[in-house]
């Protein structure tokens, strides 16, 4: 059972806005050096820009304070570093998108602001299970329908909305895991119940997940979508789990998962393909094909990067292809080496214990399995790209949370960001019942 | 739930360990192995190019070489300016992402990249105070006025000049005829580099192989400077008679050793001194001469002088490294002895310089020089010293002795015989008012068909009591602008007068 907090947890303001006023002003000095290093000058736009980006974090930061004042003081200033440093990594990469990834930032940051004046109480959201859940389905298979959907790069990802385009996984990700929480949280005592010593889950409870696994299959089947894919199922199964309590459910899940990646494997070639780069990227025959030649460029930045880096603006990222979106971790590798990028997953993992401990601090099981399905995506998104561009495992192609390029991802990953702060500011301190 | 959640933040931990471990492995403990990855060679010509790549400076400080910032393309930061294009380019050789780099570029990489460790102090307070490295500046032997002289005198001939000065084997001028622009292979796009590299490399006259130190062509008379010398290191002197015969009868074969165009020596008397038969450049004499010292005395003598012993036809290539210098040089070459056993005519063509013995001017400039210095050689010297960005004298070079090829009093010897030859001699045409010139013509051919290549070499000033200064060897190929009639007394002394004189004039002398 979950320990319950009895007292109200300080505002902590303090704390809040030094760590934002600190994440500036790194932000800020890493978007001078990559000026420096490009140019021997900084940036000619640095102080519009500076003064754009700490207005904008700035007035994010009053909203929380003001809509919710007990929420997390490091969540917001953790995801203003990344973002920033994500920024000042795409101004040295790829200055031509550089604008357009800053506008896309500060609508993120609206985005966050919007979702915490509107919805001010979480449990609003329980309310809405199955629709939630239908949206999230019909936004994650949108993409399939023919006229709809475009493909780029061998995924169907994308979907053409009025002159704009927009990738609806980013957002599905928001609905179903909202879904989830509030589905899972009304059926955690049905699913708590299990058989035999292991827990294995009975077999009629086995349906929702078979279900998840299939719906899993399918957009990788029909968007080619390898990322996304293991994100649902792997976000599925462990929400699932926590729900119940039930460690059958993972192990059920881990067969599932294997199983999926076998038939994903002998069936779509596309996968077959990803296994090869994987593989093989290094070698001297293949490495100047595109899909192994991204592997082995990532690693060979990286490798040239070593343990201090080139200096922000002083390697060749560039010469890494798609380094803005899919490699941009390499990026940090290489001109911060590993002592920086490393800096830059412990932000990760910061994020990520300050997400699993507002899921812990919440009493009621909606807000922990909201907190803990948040995280989880971010937590997986990030080890699976990280990985991938490091080759620990096969390359799925998903953003870096609020570093990489991406308009759609950036906005969706604010919206969680959203709903975690909401989460964490409360109601942790009702009593429990 | 609790518990489920806090097994899930130690599992999400778990997995980013791997993910550390795993950027351990690629960054750190395979990192040399993986970023030195064939594959990778554009990532690092390019941090090559963020180097502001030191300046290679001629001896009286003139920029050869030097690196500035490249216009437009941002990958390539610098660019290689040679200011003089191809005037210095067998000196200076280029620089080229796509060819690689060639003589001091690629000789002197380590101090002009700023890699050496002699920098290190210079490069470590330039990160301090986040300065860009630069690399370190090489400053040459090469006279800007000396080699703008010799190409001034060379003209449009094809052939080369070479000047060095005696007393430490430093080069002071280098052309040759044609070169080729370094700009074009450093500068501009991939492509312009290609294609400037494929026209270079179609051209039947070899324009990125220097005719002063590259290619190897027989020096005719011009080794009776070191045939005379091995006589009178054994016991030979100026005034010992030879047989004169106007026609040398080869042993063993039906073929026969003219003098030059079938003249005779010193009128045809029946016996000539050694000195009126170096003179005149009697060829008769001098192979007599070659034959009778044998195949050991001549072979030791070249090796002396630098010459790489070689057994033809099977190696041709040098046996032993002789000569060592900064840049690529094909130093001259001489058969060993056991190349002669049994083939005395080969011996008699030899010690004229024909047959298999091949030079170039580099080579025979350091002949000429050795004899002007009293028989003590030096390795030539291009690179004199190194400099921080800062101008700080990092390294310097000193003169390296080759060796003693032949005593004072032989070098003394040779140096009066060769002053005889502009002194009224075949060489008279290197004479130069008030100037003691020493002096030796030759002219050998280039092969069947073509014209012959007229050779000078010389030194100066060359007085009893004088301390020469200079040492010039000239080569012109194919008769240059006189055809078959060229001769090294008609068509190179000249040009090596006028690299002299210009030389005595500017040193005041």
């Amino acid at each position: 059972m979950s320990e319950a907090i009895a007292a109200p947890r300080p505002q902590r303001t303090k704390t809040g806005l030094s760590l934002l006023v600190l994440a500036m002003v790194v932000s800020l000095g890493a978007f001078a050096t990559a000026g420096f290093g490009l140019r021997g000058k900084p940036p000619r736009d640095i102080y519009m820009y500076g003064a754009i980006l700490v207005a904008a974090n700035v007035g994010a930061w009053l909203v929380i304070r003001l809509t919710a004042r007990r929420a997390d003081p490091v969540l917001f200033p953790v995801a203003a570093l990344l973002g920033g440093l994500g920024l000042a990594m795409l101004y040295r990469l790829r200055p031509e998108v550089w604008v357009e990834q800053a506008v896309w930032l500060l609508v993120g940051l609206g985005v966050l602001a919007i979702v915490l004046l509107l919805i001010r109480d979480d449990r609003q959201l329980d309310a809405y299970t199955y629709t939630l859940g239908l949206v999230g389905v019909i936004l994650l298979f949108l993409p399939v329908i023919p006229g709809v959907g475009r493909e780029i790069n061998g995924a169907r990802l994308w979907v053409d909305v009025g002159g704009l385009s927009f990738q609806p996984a980013e957002f599905a990700k928001i609905f179903i895991v909202v879904f989830l929480a509030s589905y899972l949280s009304s059926k955690r005592e049905l699913l708590a119940a299990g058989s035999g010593r292991l827990g294995l889950p009975r077999v009629k409870d086995l349906g929702p997940l078979l279900l998840a696994w299939g719906a899993s299959l399918a957009v990788l089947f029909l968007e080619r979508d390898m990322g996304a894919s293991l994100l649902f199922f792997g976000v599925f199964v462990v929400m699932v789990w926590v729900a119940s309590g039930r460690p059958g459910y993972l192990l059920v899940g881990m067969v599932l998962f294997a199983a999926g990646a076998a038939i994903g494997y002998l069936a779509f070639s596309h996968v077959q393909l990803r296994v090869d780069y994987w593989l093989n990227a290094l070698d001297p025959a293949k490495v100047h094909d595109i899909g192994y030649g991204q592997l082995a460029q990532g690693w060979f930045g990286m490798a040239s990067g070593g343990l201090v880096g080139t200096g922000l603006g002083q390697g060749s990222p560039t010469l890494i292809p798609y380094v803005g979106s899919d490699f941009i971790f390499a990026a940090f590798g290489e001109e911060l080496g590993m002592i920086g990028a490393s800096g830059l997953l412990l932000l990760y993992l910061v994020l990520i214990g300050r997400g699993l401990r507002v899921a812990i601090e919440r009493t009621d099981s909606f807000g922990k399995l909201l907190a803990t399905g948040i995280t989880t995506i971010f937590a997986l998104q990030t080890f699976a790209i990280v990985g991938g561009v490091t080759r620990l495992i096969p390359l799925t192609g998903v953003p870096l949370p609020l570093v990489s390029y991406g308009g759609s991802s950036r906005v969706a990953t604010y919206v969680m960001l959203a709903l975690l702060l909401r989460v964490s500011a409360g109601p942790w301190e009702r009593s429990r019942g | 739930m609790d518990r489920q959640i806090r097994r899930l933040g130690i599992a999400l931990t778990l997995l980013f360990a791997v993910l550390f471990a795993q950027m351990a492995y690629v960054q750190v403990i395979a990192a040399d192995r993986i970023k030195n990855d064939p594959a990778n060679a554009t990532r690092q010509i390019i941090a090559e190019y963020k180097v502001e790549r030191g300046a290679i400076l001629s001896q009286d400080g003139r920029v050869l070489a030097k690196s500035v910032k490249a216009k437009g393309s941002t990958d390539y930061l610098y660019e290689r300016i040679y200011s003089e294009g191809p005037l210095y380019a067998a000196i200076t050789g280029y620089y080229s992402r796509v060819y690689g780099r060639t003589a001091l570029e690629s000789s002197m990489n380590a101090y002009l990249s700023g890699e050496a460790p002699e920098l290190a102090v210079s490069n470590f307070s330039d990160l301090v105070l986040g300065k860009p490295k630069k690399g370190g500046t090489v400053v040459t032997s090469i006279r800007t006025d000396l080699q703008e002289a010799a190409v001034r005198a060379l003209g449009d001939l094809p052939g080369a000049v070479v000047a060095v000065d005696p007393g430490n084997g430093d080069v002071m001028a280098m052309v040759a005829n044609p070169s080729y622009d370094p700009n074009l292979l450093s500068q501009g796009t991939a492509d312009d580099m290609k294609e400037a590299w494929t026209a270079y490399n179609a051209d039947p006259e070899k324009p990125m192989l220097s005719r002063a130190k590259d290619e190897l062509y027989l020096p005719g008379s011009t080794f009776k400077i070191i045939t005379t010398s091995a006589a009178f290191q054994h016991g030979y002197k100026p005034e010992t008679t030879v047989k004169n015969p106007r026609v040398l009868d080869l042993p063993l074969t039906s073929g026969t050793l003219e003098n030059f165009g079938g003249s005779l020596c010193n009128g045809g008397s029946a016996t000539v001194t050694v000195a009126e038969a170096f003179k005149e450049s009697c060829n008769v004499p001098f192979a007599q001469i070659g034959l009778d010292l044998g195949a050991k005395k001549m072979s030791d003598q070249a090796h002396a002088f630098g010459f790489c012993p070689t057994d033809p036809p099977e190696q041709t290539e040098c046996i032993d490294p002789t000569l060592s210098f900064e840049v690529p040089f094909q130093v001259g070459r001489f058969p060993i002895p056991e190349y002669f056993v049994d083939n005395d005519p080969l011996l008699a063509f030899s010690a004229i310089g024909l047959d298999n013995v091949v030079t170039n001017p580099l080579h025979m400039a350091l002949v000429g020089a050795t004899i002007a210095n009293g028989g003590t050689m030096y390795e030539p010297r291009l690179v004199r010293e190194i400099r921080d960005p800062q101008g700080r004298v990092i390294r310097t070079f000193d003169p390296l002795k080759y060796g003693q090829p032949v005593s004072p009093n032989t070098a003394d010897q040779v140096r009066q015989l060769m002053v005889s030859v502009v002194d009224g001699g075949t060489g008279y045409e290197a004479a130069i008012p008030g100037v003691v010139v020493a002096g030796k013509t030759g002219t050998a051919t280039n092969g069947p068909g073509r014209n012959p290549n007229a050779w000078f070499v010389a030194f100066a000033p060359a007085g009893p009591n004088d301390v020469p200064q200079i040492a010039v060897a000239v080569i012109v190929l194919d008769g240059g602008d006189l055809g078959s009639e060229a001769t090294g007394g008609r068509v190179a002394a000249p040009i090596a007068r006028e690299v002299i004189a210009a030389f005595l004039r500017r040193s005041g002398g």
